[in-house]
């Protein structure tokens, strides 16, 4: 089901990078090796409009950097007794939105040697089927009436939001959504190049210490509401 | 193969890959000082979720490329629809961006 949904958003994925001038190739390679769709889309945008390579990489280390906070916060999740460490680097290449999301939810659940292998069964089929959908998404584009090919490349940003959505349980985590979905634009159109990292560390710092602040207050508060 | 214009894009797609994963490495090499249920496993949890929003209202609101090209208003209203399918359906992620995706693939073709 999410290899479904997350294949459709390489389909758009696949339509932008025949729009940008490049090959299915490229796509596949991108897909591959460097399984982020937003730093793959931000990429193949720049390019297409002509971005030198250090502002191309700086803008996908940016929207990458969220891998850092995500790596780190699974990492201790999939750990085992016996475990080396290059299990735990190759792990770290598949972390993104769908497969992190899919494992901070299941794998406190499941005893720790099952982690790691639910981690990989997990990611390798929504790998596989994006590589598939990403050569599919390319040879699409040329066939489809530009209106669907629009409808393809929204597909990201729905699917994305839609997992968020559902996800949301812990007060903390709520807000950093809320507080992001409302920095992010706002931010972006001051300081387009640093917005995310802004949005990222601004609302997502804020909504952690006002949850701590927040249940600090109920539980010395007593009466006063 | 020597053309630098057919090097250039892989040169690009590549380097894109390597500081993608540069995140991730260091992410194992920094998992060993903080714990799971940590105040700073929760701070960084926070920061991941509130980048993401960000970056996934910015994909509607502001976007770049051939989605530029809709009216603010059509985007708008077809996540709306997508978020409330998504709802009815309890949950279903294929129904929830069906919608979404049809919507402003209808209005673009209304409208547009």
């Amino acid at each position: 089901m999410p290899a479904i949904v997350l294949g459709a958003s390489f389909l758009g994925f696949g339509a932008l990078v025949r729009e940008a001038g490049l090959s299915p190739w490229h796509g596949l390679l991108s897909t591959a090796l460097g399984w982020a769709l937003p730093g793959q889309v931000a990429m193949v945008e720049l390019y297409a409009a002509g971005a030198s390579l250090v502002a191309i990489l700086a803008a996908v280390a940016l929207t990458n950097a969220r891998l850092l906070p995500m790596t780190v916060s699974l990492m201790p999740l999939l750990r085992a007794p016996g475990l080396g460490r290059s299990a735990l680097y190759l792990a770290a290449h598949f972390v993104a939105v769908t497969g992190w999301a899919a494992a901070m939810r299941q794998a406190p659940r499941l005893p720790a040697p099952a982690r790691l292998p639910y981690f990989l069964g997990f990611v390798v089929v929504i790998w596989a089927s994006s590589l598939a959908a990403t050569a599919g998404g390319y040879h699409l584009a040329g066939a489809v009436p530009a209106e669907v090919t629009l409808g393809l490349v929204f597909i990201n940003p729905i699917y994305f939001m839609l997992v968020f959505a559902a996800d949301a349980r812990r007060r903390a985590r709520v807000l950093a959504l809320v507080l992001g979905a409302v920095a992010g634009p706002s931010l972006y159109l001051v300081a387009t190049d640093w917005s995310l990292l802004l949005t990222g560390l601004l609302a997502g710092s804020l909504a952690f210490f006002g949850d701590r602040w927040w249940r600090r207050k109920q539980s010395v508060g007593g009466g006063d509401g | 193969m020597a053309d630098p214009l057919t090097l250039w894009p892989l040169l690009v797609v590549l380097a894109g890959a390597a500081v993608t994963y540069a995140w991730r490495a260091l992410g194992v090499l920094l998992s060993d000082r903080i714990e799971a249920e940590s105040p700073a496993f929760e701070w960084v949890a926070c920061v991941a979720y509130a980048l993401l929003a960000g970056l996934i209202a910015r994909m509607i609101l502001l976007p770049l490329g051939p989605l530029a090209e809709t009216a603010l208003s059509h985007r708008i209203a077809a996540a709306v629809i997508s978020l409330a399918i998504f709802f009815l359906t309890r949950h279903n992620l294929l129904f929830g961006v069906g919608a979404g995706v049809g919507a402003l693939t209808l209005l673009t073709l209304g409208f547009g």
